[in-house]
C-alpha cells in the first residue's frame, strides 16, 4: 500500500467510489449515504448492498474480496462486469469505463477482457465438457475446429484430459469447476472474477484447487479478482485483500499487513483465528539482534556482550557484517583463559539462518532441534533479525503483537555474573560493541 | 327495481359490430388461410387407406415409447375402425393438428415475451386467467359471429381455450432457468438473443413441452365441442347423440375421442421428457466411436493439473 502511484497501463481493474442500493429508489439511498448516514438508517428505504468501494486491481495480481454472507461481495463483483449496475460510482475494466458503455460495447469488454468462475459453477448442462469450454470462444466469433482445438488444449491444462465429450452431470463437483475454470481460462481475458468459486467444494479438493490456482496464475499471469468468505483461503490465495463489512471495504492491504496491523476490531476479531504460521513471515515477527558482536572484537567483548545481556551466546558477523555464526559463553570463557584473542576457532555454525519471507510454520522444526534464536538473514546473507522459540510460539498464538519486548529471548545465562567479572577483572567497563 | 340494468351484453355486441363491419378483410382472410389448413391436414389423414395411417401412428409410438404402447396403438385404432368411427376420428385429428399447432406457433413467443417483461407477464397474465375460467362454451360465441358456420370458428374457439397453458408453462419454464447459467451467458459476453436460444429455450424444454402437451390435450376437448357450431367430426357425433340420446353412438364416439386422447397424450408427453427410444437409439449410434477411448479414463478419480 506504501507503493508509488502505478503507471496507467498496469491496472486491471479500477473501481472508484461505487455504490450499490436496492430498494424503490436506490439513488435516493445513495444520497443518503453520501450525506453521512449509516447503512442502518436507511433500512428503511432499502438495502445498501456496496457502500463507496474504492481499489485499483494491479496486472497480474492476485486481489481478495473477503467478508461475511450479506457483506456485499457477489454485488461487487457483478458490478466489475457490468452483469449489475452501479447506482453510483464508475469501474474501468482494461482503461476503459464499463459503467458509461452501450450494451453492445458491454458485451465486446466480456468477450475480450473480463470472464467469470461461478460459485456453483453455472456450466452448460445439456453441453459436453468440450462444448462448455469452448463456449466463450464460440461467443467471440471462433470457428468450430479452431475454438475445439483450443478447448482441448485447456482441458489438459486444468487436468481434465479424457472427460471432453463427458456431460457435466457425469462429473464430481471439483473436476466441474474445472471446467468452469476452464471455460474462463479458454476465453482467454486479462481479468478473472471468481465469486466463492471453490466454496461448494469439500476441503481436500479446495486446498487442491487453490494451489492450482496459484500455480495457473504464476503460468499464465492472469489477474483474478476471488470472493471468499473463508479468511484462510483469503489469506493464502491472495497477493492483496479487501476486507468488506457491511457494504464497506474497511481495510486493503497484504495478508500481512491485516494480519498484523489490523484497521480496526473487526478486522482483528475476524483474523484472529486464522492459521497464522502459514500467514506471517519470519520478517513480521523477528526481534533486533542485541546479542552481537563483530568477529575482529576478540573474546573479551564477547563475553563482555553476554554478561550485559545475561545470555550464553551472542551472534557473530564478519566485517561486511555477513552473519558468521555464534559464540557460546563457556567457549569464550576457555579462549580468554589460555589468554587467545581470536574468536574465529570457537565459532559454530549451528544456528539456523532464514531468509525474510519464509513463513512460520517452517520455523517450527529448526526451532524445536535447538533453543538458540533463529537467524533472520537477507540474501546477502545479512543479519537482520531473530526469532527466539518464546517469540516464534508468541506469533503463532497471537499472544502479544511484535512491539514491547518479550522478557526472555536468549538463552539465560550459563556462567554467573561475578565469574566473568573476575575474569575480564574490570567490572566497571562500558561501551559495549555491538 | 328492474329499470336499474347494466347492459354490459348490449355494450359487447355494438363492439362485435363494429368489429365484424370494419375488420371483415381480416377475418375473411383467417377463414380462407385455417379452413385451406383443415383440408389439406384432414386430406393427408383421410384419403390413404386406414392402414396407412395406423402404420405410421405405430411407427411414431414405438420411436416415443416401445413396443408396448405400439401395441395398445394398433388396437385402439383398429378399434375406432372397427367401431366406423374412422373418418370422423381422423376429421377431428385433424382439426386438433391445425387448432393446436397454431396455438402452439402463438403461446410459445407470447411465454417468451412475459418471461422476458415484467410489464408484458403483467398484462398477459389477467388476460389468460380470464381465458382459462370463461366457460368453453362462450369462445364459440364470438367465434360464430365472425366467422360462421364450419370448421373454422370451431378451430379458432379451439386456439383460444388452448393456447393458455402454452403461455404459462412457457414463461414458467424460462424463469425456472437457474439465473447463474443465464448470467453465466452473460458473463462471457452473449447477446439476449442467443441466451434465449443456447440456455433458456434448451433447459426450458421439458416445462414447455409440458405445456405443448396441455394445449394438445385441451385442444382435443374443445375441438369435440365445437362440434357444436359444425365443426363436424366426432364432436357432431356426440351432439347429435346428445340431442338423440342415442347411447350407442354416444359410447362409440366417445371411446373414439378417448383412444385419440391417450394416444395423442402419451407421445406428446415422451417427446417432453427427451428420454425417447429414438433418442436413446441417435445417442448409442453417436457414442460408438468415442465409447472406447473413454473407457480407460473413466475411473472416478481426480486428474492431476498438468503444469505449463
Ligand atoms: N437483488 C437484490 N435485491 C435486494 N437486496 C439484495 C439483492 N441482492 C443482494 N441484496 C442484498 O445485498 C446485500 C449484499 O448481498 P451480497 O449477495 O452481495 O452479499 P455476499 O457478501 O455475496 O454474501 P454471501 O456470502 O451470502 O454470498 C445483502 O444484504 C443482500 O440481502
Ligand atoms: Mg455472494
Amino acid at each position: 500500500m506504501t507503493e508509488s502511484i502505478p503507471l496507467q497501463e498496469t491496472i486491471a481493474v479500477k473501481a472508484d467510489h461505487l455504490y450499490k442500493a436496492f430498494g424503490r429508489r436506490p439513488h435516493e439511498i445513495v444520497k443518503k449515504l453520501k450525506a453521512g448516514k449509516s447503512r442502518a438508517e436507511i433500512s428503511s428505504h432499502g438495502v445498501a448492498a456496496v457502500i463507496d468501494a474504492s481499489f485499483e486491481v494491479k496486472k497480474g495480481e492476485i486481489f481478495v474480496v473477503m467478508g461475511l454472507s450479506g457483506s456485499g461481495k457477489s454485488t461487487l463483483i457483478r458490478m466489475l462486469n457490468g452483469l449489475w449496475d452501479t447506482t453510483s460510482g464508475t469501474v474501468s475494466v482494461g482503461g476503459t469505463d464499463i459503467t458509461d458503455v452501450s450494451a453492445k460495447e458491454l458485451r465486446d469488454v466480456r468477450r475480450k477482457s473480463i470472464s467469470m468462475v461461478f460459485q456453483h459453477f453455472a456450466l452448460l448442462p445439456h453441453r459436453t465438457v468440450i462444448d462448455n469450454v469452448a463456449y466463450g470462444l464460440e461467443i467471440q466469433g471462433m470457428g468450430r475446429t479452431e475454438r475445439l482445438a483450443k478447448a482441448r488444449t485447456i482441458i489438459d491444462l486444468v487436468g481434465l484430459a479424457g472427460w471432453a465429450d463427458n456431460l457435466p452431470s457425469e462429473l464430481s463437483g471439483g473436476m466441474q469447476q474445472r471446467v468452469g475454470l476452464g471455460r474462463a481460462l479458454a476465453a482467454d481475458t486479462d481479468v478473472l472474477l471468481m465469486d466463492e468459486a471453490f466454496s461448494a467444494l469439500d476441503p481436500l479438493i479446495r486446498r487442491e484447487m487453490q494451489e492450482q490456482l496459484i500455480e495457473l496464475q504464476a503460468a499464465l499471469g492472469k489477474t483474478i479478482i476471488f470472493i471468499t468468505h473463508d479468511l484462510n483461503e483469503a489469506m493464502f490465495l491472495g497477493d492483496r485483500i479487501a476486507v468488506m463489512r457491511d457494504g464497506r471495504i474497511v481495510q486493503i492491504g497484504t495478508p500481512e499487513e491485516i494480519l498484523t496491523d489490523p484497521a480496526n476490531d473487526y478486522v482483528a476479531q475476524f483474523v484472529q483465528d486464522v492459521d497464522r504460521a502459514r500467514v506471517l513471515t519470519a520478517a513480521s515477527v523477528m526481534e533486533p539482534v542485541r546479542a552481537v558482536i563483530t568477529k575482529t572484537a576478540g573474546p573479551r567483548a564477547a563475553l563482555r556482550t553476554m554478561r550485559d545481556l545475561q545470555t550464553s551466546v551472542t551472534f557473530v558477523l564478519n566485517r561486511d557484517r555477513s552473519f558468521a555464526g555464534i559464540v557460546r559463553d563457556r567457549d569464550v570463557l576457555k579462549l580468554v583463559k589460555r589468554g587467545e584473542t581470536d574468536l574465529r576457532a570457537i565459532i559454530r555454525d549451528d544456528a539456523t539462518a532464514v531468509l525474510p519471507e519464509t513463513v512460520l510454520v517452517d520455523l517450527v522444526e529448526p526451532s524445536v532441534e535447538s533453543e538458540l534464536p533463529i537467524a533472520v538473514v537477507d540474501e546477502k546473507n545479512r543479519l537482520l533479525g531473530v526469532i527466539p522459540r518464546v517469540t516464534l510460539l508468541a506469533a503463532i498464538g497471537n499472544v502479544t503483537t511484535n512491539t514491547g519486548p518479550l522478557p526472555v529471548v536468549m538463552p539465560p545465562a550459563t556462567i554467573s555474573v561475578s565469574q566473568i567479572a573476575e575474569i575480564l577483572g574490570d567490572t566497571a567497563l562500558e561501551g559495549v560493541e555491538a | 327495481m328492474n329499470e336499474f340494468r347494466i347492459p354490459v351484453g348490449s355494450w359487447v355486441e355494438v363492439l362485435f359490430d363494429f368489429v365484424t363491419e370494419h375488420f371483415s378483410f381480416f377475418f375473411d382472410f383467417v377463414r380462407l388461410a385455417f379452413a385451406g389448413a383443415f383440408e389439406t391436414v384432414d386430406y393427408l389423414l383421410v384419403s390413404p387407406p386406414f392402414y396407412v395411417i395406423i402404420g405410421l401412428a405405430g411407427l411414431l409410438a414405438v420411436a416415443a415409447r416401445g413396443w408396448k404402447f405400439l401395441a395398445g396403438t394398433v388396437v385402439g385404432l383398429l378399434l375406432i375402425v372397427g367401431m366406423n368411427q374412422w373418418e370422423n376420428a381422423m376429421d377431428t385429428l385433424a382439426l386438433v393438428l391445425v387448432a393446436s399447432v397454431i396455438a402452439i406457433a402463438m403461446s410459445i413467443p407470447l411465454g417468451i415475451l412475459a418471461a422476458k417483461s415484467k410489464a408484458a407477464s403483467s398484462v398477459i397474465r389477467p388476460v389468460l386467467d380470464f381465458l382459462q375460467t370463461m366457460p368453453a362454451f362462450v369462445f364459440l360465441i364470438p367465434a360464430l359471429l365472425f366467422f360462421r358456420v364450419g370448421e373454422v370458428p370451431g378451430i379458432v374457439a379451439t386456439i383460444i381455450f388452448a393456447m393458455a397453458p402454452g403461455v404459462r408453462l412457457t414463461e414458467l419454464g424460462i424463469r425456472g432457468v437457474d439465473p447463474e447459467i443465464v448470467e453465466a451467458g452473460s458473463a462471457f459476453g452473449a447477446s439476449p438473443g442467443r441466451i434465449l436460444r443456447q440456455i433458456q429455450l434448451p433447459l426450458a424444454l421439458p416445462t414447455i413441452m409440458a405445456g405443448i402437451n396441455q394445449v394438445i390435450m385441451l385442444s382435443l376437448s374443445m375441438v369435440v365441442i365445437a362440434g357444436m357450431v359444425g365443426a363436424g367430426a366426432l364432436g357432431a357425433e356426440i351432439m347429435t347423440s346428445l340431442s338423440r340420446i342415442d347411447i350407442v353412438l354416444g359410447s362409440e364416439a366417445g371411446l373414439a375421442v378417448v383412444i385419440l386422447a391417450i394416444f395423442l397424450d402419451r407421445v406428446t408427453a415422451a417427446l417432453g421428457t427427451g428420454k425417447t427410444p429414438i433418442s436413446r437409439f441417435i445417442a448409442l449410434r453417436k457414442s460408438r466411436a468415442p465409447a472406447s477411448a473413454s473407457v480407460e479414463t473413466a475411473a472416478p478419480v481426480e486428474p492431476e493439473l498438468v503444469r505449463l
